[in-house]
């Protein structure tokens, strides 16, 4: 049987796809890379203020910053705030670890996206207390594909 | 490694929360990446930072491949005393690149 063009570009578009696709953190091992995070404790909406594009073209550099709700004494400050995305390789973007001396529960870093994706933002905080925002962005042009 | 760019004010008043910006010349390698030769490019990455302040760790952070090539960090702390902050970025190959600022306090 010969093969016919339809057929012929089908396969072909199979197999890359099956050659190019790496591995891929997915919502479900977003979720566990959160677990690991908070230690399973319940995480909260509120008082943490994600900011990072809705649109972005080149997924290769998204800026985002984040900014918790604290007075940042010794008893009451941000422990730690955790980047976690969906679809990257990998679903850690960083772990920052903060201190009373910080004065501000304030970040900001550039990350990559390599699709479409919800990006988490979580706090930890001094007194065990877990507080969330996630953002959606849309990439057109996502990271990793170029050499 | 190679370069890194901080930005401390030069000066500041006592307890004023100052922004520390950080820029440090890095591949950031994921290693998910394949080369010219269709192998893939070992992972070259910082994995972690750590600033402290008159040696005391007033900040840190983990970095995972998702961060850009050249991370840049920025965060604040509270201008304590005069002296020096030290910044150490070390990657996955435990290579330590160290910058120093200095700053004063009135």
């Amino acid at each position: 049987m010969n093969t016919t063009r339809r057929q012929f570009s089908l396969l072909a578009a199979s197999a890359s796809f099956a050659l190019v696709t790496p591995a891929r953190a997915t919502p479900d091992s977003m979720k566990a890379s959160i677990q690991a995070f908070t230690g399973g404790k319940p995480i909260k909406e509120g008082r943490v203020k994600f900011d990072i594009s809705l649109l972005v073209e080149n997924g290769n550099s998204v800026p985002l910053s984040v900014l918790v709700d604290s007075p940042m004494t010794k008893d009451n400050h941000v422990t730690r705030i955790g980047i976690f995305n969906e679809k990257n390789p990998l679903p850690d973007v960083a772990i920052f670890n903060l201190t009373p001396r910080c004065g501000r529960a304030q970040i900001a870093t550039r990350m990559r996206l390599n699709d479409t994706q919800f990006i988490t933002a979580i706090a930890e905080m001094s007194d065990g207390t877990y507080f969330t925002a996630k953002s959606e962005v849309i990439v057109t042009m996502p990271a990793c594909v170029e050499e | 490694m190679a370069r890194a760019l901080i930005n401390v004010p030069a000066k500041s008043k006592r307890g004023e929360i100052i922004e520390i910006k950080t820029l440090m010349s890095h591949p950031m390698e994921t290693g998910f990446r394949p080369g010219m030769d269709g192998q893939l490019i070992p992972r070259d990455i910082i994995e972690k930072f750590v600033c402290t302040y008159n040696g005391e760790v007033v900040f840190s952070a983990q970095l995972y491949p998702a961060i850009t090539a050249n991370p840049f960090i920025s965060f604040t702390t509270i201008a304590t005393d005069s002296g020096t902050l030290v910044f150490s970025w070390t990657d996955n190959k435990g290579d330590m690149q160290v910058q120093t600022a200095s700053i004063q306090v009135e």
